[in-house]
C-alpha cells in the first residue's frame, strides 16, 4: 500500500461534480504535481484531501483511513495545506503566523527549535519577524505560508498554486524553496498552473481536465509528451 | 506630542518600582472613589458607578464575541437577561427559592453559557450581516419569551416582572444594608461597588489572559481567514462555540448582579436598544482591546448620567427655561458623539495596539 492514496474521490458543489473519481497515489519522499487548466478541479481536489471540502471516495495516509476525519484530525496526522492565495493572517506578526502553524501543539522547546529552523530556512522572514503578515510582499507571504505549514511538522505538504500572482523571479525563488523542502524528506503534492515549473520540480505528475484525471506519468516524460506540450506548455 | 507621551509611558512601564507605585495609587483611588462621590455629589452617583461596573463587565463579555472572535452579535443582551432571570427565579419569593450567592453565581453563569452554545450552534456557518440578523432575532425571542411566560404556567410573571429579589449576602452579611466596619459606615451601594469592582478586575484579568492565549490567537486567526485557520488544525466549530459560551457567561454573571442590585427584573430592561448600547461601548472604546472597551463602557454609562443631571440646570441658567428635554438631548448628543468618533477615530477611542499598527502602516504606504 502506498504512503498516500486517494481512491475514486469526487467532490460536488450542489449539483455539479467538480471532481470525478480521481485516483492519486504519492510515495513517501516524492514530489508529485497536479497540473491542469483553470477550473479543472485541481484546487478542489487538494482542499478535499485537506478535509476542507466534503467528498466521497477514500483517503488513505500513512496506513490510516482518513476519509471520515475532519480537517484538524488530518493536520494532526501530518497533512498540511498551504492554501491558494496564501491565507496569511494579515494582522498577526510573521512570528505569530509561524506559531499558528504549530497550533496543534508540539512542546514549547520544539516550537522554538522549529521557529529557529524556519528563520534559518527563510532569512527574509527573520528580518521581518515583528512585522504584521499583511505588510509583506506577495513572495514573502508565500514563504510565510509555506513556513507556517512546515511548523506543523507535516509528512505530506499540500501546495495550492504557490506561484499565483508572483513576479517571475519570485516564482523561481519559491520553487527553489519547494525543492529545498523536498530535500528535507517531506512528501509534496503540488497543484500548479505553471505546468513547466511544476513538471521540472516534481518526479511524477497527474494531468487534470474538467474534473477528471486525463494523464499520468513521470514528469520528465510528460514534459516531452506532445499533448502536454500543446495544451499546457504553450507549444504547438 | 504623541511620541513624548509614548516615551514617558515606556519609561514608567519599564521601571518596575514606578509601575508598582502606579498600581497602588490606582488601587487607593478606586477604593476611596465611592466615599469621595457620596460625600460630594451624593450617594446616587455611587449607584450609577455600580451600574457602570456592570456595564463594563457586560461589554467585556461582548468583546470576546465581537472583538476577539469577530462574530457580530446583536442579541447579546439576551444572555444578560438569562443571567438576570436565573438569579431572580432562584432567589426570590417567585418560587420560594432563596439560594445563596455562591450557588447562584455559577448556576447563572452556566445557564447563560448553555444559551450561548444554543445560539452559537445553529449560526456557525454564518458571518457578518447574516449572523447579526440571526442574533438579533435570538435576542428578541428571549425577551418575548420572558414577556409571555406567565401562562399557561407562570414562570416569569410576564411583563410585570419579578420583584423582591434577594440581596446578595456573603457569610450571613446582607450586602444591601449599612454596616459599620473599622469605624467607617459602609452603605449597600458602597459594598456592592467593591464586590462589582472585584468581579470586574477578575473579568479583566480573564480577558487579557484569554487574548494572549492559544485560544485568543485561534480567535484572531478565524477572524482573519477562516479557511486558513482551519488549515492550521484549529477546530473552528468548537473555538467559535467557546467564544459564544464565554461571552455569554460574562453576560450572565453581569445580569445576575444587575438583578440583585436592582432587586427587580422585567423584560423591558432587555430590549434591542440595550444590545446596541453595549455594542456601542465595545465599538466606541476600541473593538478587541480590553482597556479600550472598558473605557467605552465607563464613558457611555457615566456621561449620559452627568448630562441628565446637568442639562436642565444649565438650560435654566442660560435661557431661563428648559427648552429641550434632557432625555431627548441625551440621545441627540449620544448619536452625534458616535458619528464624530467613528469619523475621527474609526478604530475606537483606544484601539488595540495591533489594529493601530496596521492602520499606521497603511498610512505609511499611501
Amino acid at each position: 500500500m502506498s504512503f498516500f492514496h486517494v481512491k475514486s474521490m469526487s467532490v460536488r458543489y450542489g449539483g455539479i461534480r467538480a471532481v470525478r473519481d480521481v485516483d492519486i497515489k504519492v510515495n513517501e519522499g516524492e514530489t508529485v504535481a497536479l497540473i491542469g487548466a483553470n477550473g479543472a478541479g485541481k484546487s478542489s481536489t487538494l482542499n478535499a484531501i485537506a478535509g476542507l471540502l466534503e467528498h466521497t471516495g477514500d483517503v488513505y495516509f500513512d496506513g490510516a483511513n482518513l476519509t471520515a476525519q475532519p480537517v484538524f484530525a488530518r493536520v494532526k496526522c501530518g497533512i498540511s495545506l498551504v492554501p491558494e492565495g496564501r491565507g496569511v493572517f494579515g494582522r498577526l506578526t510573521v512570528e505569530e503566523n509561524l506559531l499558528m502553524g504549530a497550533y496543534l501543539g508540539s512542546s514549547q522547546q520544539d516550537q522554538d527549535a522549529d521557529l529557529h529552523k524556519m528563520f534559518e530556512f527563510f532569512p527574509r522572514l527573520k528580518e521581518r519577524r515583528r512585522q504584521t503578515g499583511g505588510t509583506l510582499s506577495g513572495g514573502e507571504q508565500q514563504m510565510l505560508a509555506i513556513g507556517r505549514a512546515l511548523m506543523a511538522r507535516p509528512k505530506l505538504l499540500l501546495l495550492d498554486e504557490p506561484s499565483m500572482g508572483l513576479a517571475p523571479i519570485m516564482v523561481e525563488k519559491i520553487f527553489e524553496v519547494i525543492r529545498g523542502v523536498s530535500k528535507t524528506g517531506v512528501t509534496i503534492l503540488l497543484v500548479e498552473q505553471n505546468a513547466r515549473l511544476a513538471l521540472e520540480s516534481s518526479q511524477r505528475a497527474y494531468v487534470m481536465e474538467s474534473g477528471e484525471l486525463s494523464m499520468t506519468g513521470e514528469s520528465r516524460s510528460l514534459l516531452q509528451s506532445p499533448k502536454v506540450r500543446a495544451a499546457y506548455l504553450g507549444e504547438s | 506630542m504623541r511620541l513624548i507621551a509614548q516615551q514617558l509611558l515606556k519609561k514608567i512601564t519599564s521601571n518596575k518600582k514606578a509601575l508598582l507605585l502606579g498600581y497602588v495609587l490606582l488601587f487607593v483611588a478606586l477604593a476611596v472613589l465611592p466615599f469621595l462621590l457620596s460625600n460630594t455629589v451624593g450617594r446616587t452617583w455611587v449607584r450609577i458607578l455600580d451600574f457602570a461596573l456592570i456595564y463594563a463587565m457586560l461589554a467585556l463579555g461582548l468583546n470576546i464575541v465581537v472583538g476577539f472572535a469577530g462574530l457580530l452579535d446583536l442579541g447579546y443582551i439576551a444572555f444578560y437577561a438569562v443571567g438576570a432571570y436565573t438569579w431572580a427565579l432562584l432567589a426570590s419569593p417567585q418560587f420560594g427559592l432563596h439560594l445563596p450567592f455562591w450557588a447562584i453565581l455559577p448556576i447563572g453563569a452556566g445557564v447563560a453559557a448553555i444559551f450561548g452554545v444554543l445560539l452559537g450552534a445553529p449560526t456557525l456557518r454564518l458571518r457578518g450581516d447574516y449572523l447579526a440578523i440571526v442574533t438579533l432575532g435570538f435576542g428578541e425571542i428571549i425577551r418575548i419569551f420572558l414577556n409571555n411566560l406567565d401562562h399557561p404556567i407562570n414562570v416569569t410573571n410576564g411583563p410585570i416582572g419579578i420583584n423582591k429579589i434577594d440581596p446578595i449576602s456573603i457569610g450571613g452579611v446582607d450586602l444591601t444594608r449599612t454596616h459599620e466596619w473599622f469605624g467607617i459606615s459602609f452603605s449597600g451601594v458602597h459594598i456592592y461597588y467593591y464586590l462589582l469592582l472585584a468581579l470586574l478586575i477578575f473579568t479583566i484579568v480573564m480577558c487579557v489572559r484569554l487574548e494572549n492565549s492559544r485560544i485568543g490567537r485561534a480567535w484572531l486567526a478565524i477572524r482573519e481567514d477562516e479557511l486558513a485557520a482551519q488549515a492550521m488544525g484549529i477546530n473552528t466549530r468548537n473555538i467559535k462555540l467557546l467564544a459564544f459560551a464565554l461571552g455569554a457567561t460574562f453576560g450572565g454573571v453581569a445580569g445576575g448582579l444587575f438583578a440583585s442590585l436592582q432587586g427587580f427584573v422585567s423584560p423591558e430592561s432587555f430590549g434591542l436598544l440595550e444590545s446596541i448600547m453595549v455594542l456601542c461601548m465595545v465599538v466606541l472604546g476600541g473593538m478587541g482591546h480590553v482597556y479600550g472597551v472598558l473605557l467605552g463602557a465607563l464613558l457611555l454609562s457615566v456621561l449620559p448620567e452627568i448630562l441628565r443631571s446637568t442639562a436642565s440646570p444649565i438650560q435654566r441658567a442660560v435661557f431661563g427655561d428648559v427648552y429641550i428635554d434632557p432625555e431627548a438631548l441625551r440621545m441627540l448628543l449620544f448619536g452625534l458623539a458616535l458619528i464624530v468618533v467613528m469619523l475621527v477615530r474609526p478604530t475606537g477611542l483606544w484601539p488595540a495596539p495591533r489594529r493601530r499598527t496596521i492602520l499606521d502602516q497603511d498610512v505609511d504606504r499611501d
